[in-house]
């Protein structure tokens, strides 16, 4: 498998990143030089080997339904980049 | 419309998000009550600022389970969640943490009855993921509010086989689903509220064909009603394309609900890329036998094993098992006024004729009247005795309904005893008959309908409270010694 430009223009859409022409060419050269770093690991058999989805010995670490206090509505404005009757006001985004 | 239904088979799959109703959110302690001034519930976990870490809710966990369990599904042993990568302004990390390809639940169904068969509909998957924020568009839509309120309150989302056949199933299936969450009591299934929302996909193909016709999906439908008229007047515009031979487009349409049409809605192909991964910041899930055990013992007695014990117990005709079983506490007060009465015939007709009839007329839910389901029973028991008429019950039932009164002290205090006094109701019957003579001149001409209003007469005197039967035996009586 490799990346051609298309993919990356993809990528890059989706990741709402404007990538000018030499950055296209530069950036599916190193995804390329990635997937084939993959591909070595690929020559590995690991059909015995489950899938990990995490590293961590770990599973369920949960909370109790307990709540606890929310942000001060001042704080939670901190981070707006306009405000409007204590919401965040943004430029639309019309479905 | 009805040629063009009769040519094609309608396939319809839903998706149905609900909102448990844990206290707090899914990944931290905000609490998730509705109503509270805009982002007053938000914390730096489910505003999505950097560094945090989110922290599963057990609860919403058990919940999610609990109605997996309802819905006949498989659960799993090992579950993780994962991120569904998308840009929007409801959505402040740019993903919404779900389940991707290992939910909590899968393979399940559930029954619905159609035109007195019972249906199987069968359920894919039930997942568990975060809710998004809640959007106002401002000055004429250029600029949006955001409301994070709701980020992070748990729903799971139930997506059933493409196994509904019409509209009207669809809707059975939903009043089915809904049930079994209100069973549950892991959500209160508001559609109104928003606490319950339905997606469907429909396409069509002609009957005998295996492959299904290209789908569209059907958003913004805000109640039950409306998903059926949605994908009624879906249906009817897709036969209507296939007929002319044109093609059905893949899309996305909106239903509104004023013009009961469907339009479609301006999306771009690549928003469906959601570059699903696992959630780092959340370890694996892992629920043993023991943890299933325990939560399955927490589900009651549900609506299709209740309306099955109506059927069959009590000999109640199926559509009324089913009317009184889709609401838990309506099945609560009927099996209470049990204890009360033997008759549950009568019970029932009073749940599907006087209760219902009133909760309809008034727009009101079940919880808002205040008769207990002893105070049924013992009304049903007054009117056995024959202490009030079947008429009277009527407005000691009304009574009973806005003050939560017993029938025998709105009896007693509205002095609505029946009167069964022979000789009281003589007086008032030869009354009657001396003042209307050509109503008696009929009757003996043959014309039995006159007696009704002699009756009518008697009643109005006595305000209702002669025993009926007695009045026309004694009109009967008095006429024939004339």
């Amino acid at each position: 498998m490799s990346i051609s430009i298309q993919d990356v223009e993809h990528v890059a859409k989706l990741a709402r990143l404007e990538l000018r022409q030499e950055e296209k060419e530069t950036f599916t050269g190193q995804l390329n030089a990635i997937l084939k770093y993959m591909d070595k690991l690929n020559e590995l058999d690991t059909s015995n080997v489950q899938p990990t989805s995490h590293v961590l010995p770990l599973v369920n670490v949960m909370r109790e339904d307990e709540p606890h206090e929310s942000l001060p509505i001042e704080k939670v404005m901190l981070n707006a980049p306009d405000e409007e009757d204590g919401q965040f006001r943004v430029p639309a985004v019309i479905e | 419309m009805t040629a063009t239904q009769s040519k094609y088979e309608t396939v319809i799959g839903l998706e149905v998000h609900v909102e448990l109703h844990t206290r707090t959110k899914i990944f931290c302690g905000c609490s998730t009550s509705f109503g509270a001034p805009p982002n007053t519930h938000t914390c730096p976990v489910c505003l999505g600022h950097p560094g945090v870490l989110p922290v599963l809710n057990r609860q919403a966990v058990e919940y999610a389970m609990k109605a997996a369990m309802a819905l006949n599904c498989e659960i799993a042993t090992d579950a993780k969640f994962d991120r569904k990568n998308y840009f929007y302004p409801d959505s402040p990390k740019a993903y919404q943490i779900s389940q991707y390809d290992q939910p909590i639940g899968q393979n399940g169904w559930i029954d619905i009855e159609v035109n007195g068969e019972t249906k199987r509909i069968g359920i894919t998957r039930v997942h568990l993921e975060e809710d998004a924020g809640k959007l106002t568009h401002v000055d004429g839509g250029m600029a949006s509010l955001v409301d994070f309120n709701r980020v992070g309150t748990p729903l799971i989302e139930i997506v059933s086989e493409p196994d509904i056949r019409s509209p009207e199933e669809a809707r059975l299936y939903l009043e089915k689903l809904r049930a079994i969450m209100l069973y549950c009591e892991v959500s209160d299934v508001k559609m109104e509220e928003g606490s319950l929302r339905c997606d469907a996909n429909i396409s069509l193909r002609p009957y005998g064909q295996e492959k299904f016709g290209t789908r569209t999906e059907l958003k913004n439908m805000n109640s039950f009603r409306s998903v059926q008229r949605g994908l009624e007047y879906e249906q009817w515009r897709q036969a209507d394309i296939l007929d002319s031979g044109g093609e059905v487009v893949q899309e996305t349409r909106r239903y509104d609900d004023e013009s009961g049409k469907t339009f479609p809605m301006r999306g771009k192909e690549e928003s469906h890329d959601y570059r699903y991964f696992p959630d780092p910041d959340l370890v694996r899930l892992h629920i043993d036998d023991e943890w299933k055990a325990r939560v399955r013992a927490s589900i009651p007695e549900l609506p299709d094993s209740r309306k099955a014990r109506y059927v069959k117990d009590y000999g109640l005709p199926s559509y009324d098992a089913e009317v009184i079983t889709a609401s838990k506490q309506l099945a609560d007060f009927f099996e209470d006024s049990l204890n009360y009465t033997k008759d549950a015939k009568a019970v029932a007709n009073w749940i599907m004729g006087d209760l219902l009839g009133y909760l309809n007329a008034n727009n009101l839910e079940f919880s808002q009247v205040k008769v207990t389901g002893r105070g049924l029973g013992e009304m049903i028991g007054l009117i056995e005795k024959g202490t009030i008429s079947g008429k009277i019950a009527k407005t000691v039932f009304r009574e009973m309904l806005e003050t939560g009164k017993s029938p025998q002290s709105i009896v007693e205090e509205k002095g609505l005893v029946q009167i069964n006094d022979e000789g009281a109701i003589k007086a008032v019957v030869e009354k009657v008959v001396a003042n209307n003579p050509q109503s008696v001149a009929d009757f003996k001409a043959g014309k039995e309908k006159a007696i009704g209003f002699l009756v009518g007469q008697v009643m109005k005197e006595t305000k209702g409270k002669a025993n009926p039967g007695l009045v026309n035996k004694l009109i009967v009586d008095a006429i024939n010694s004339l």
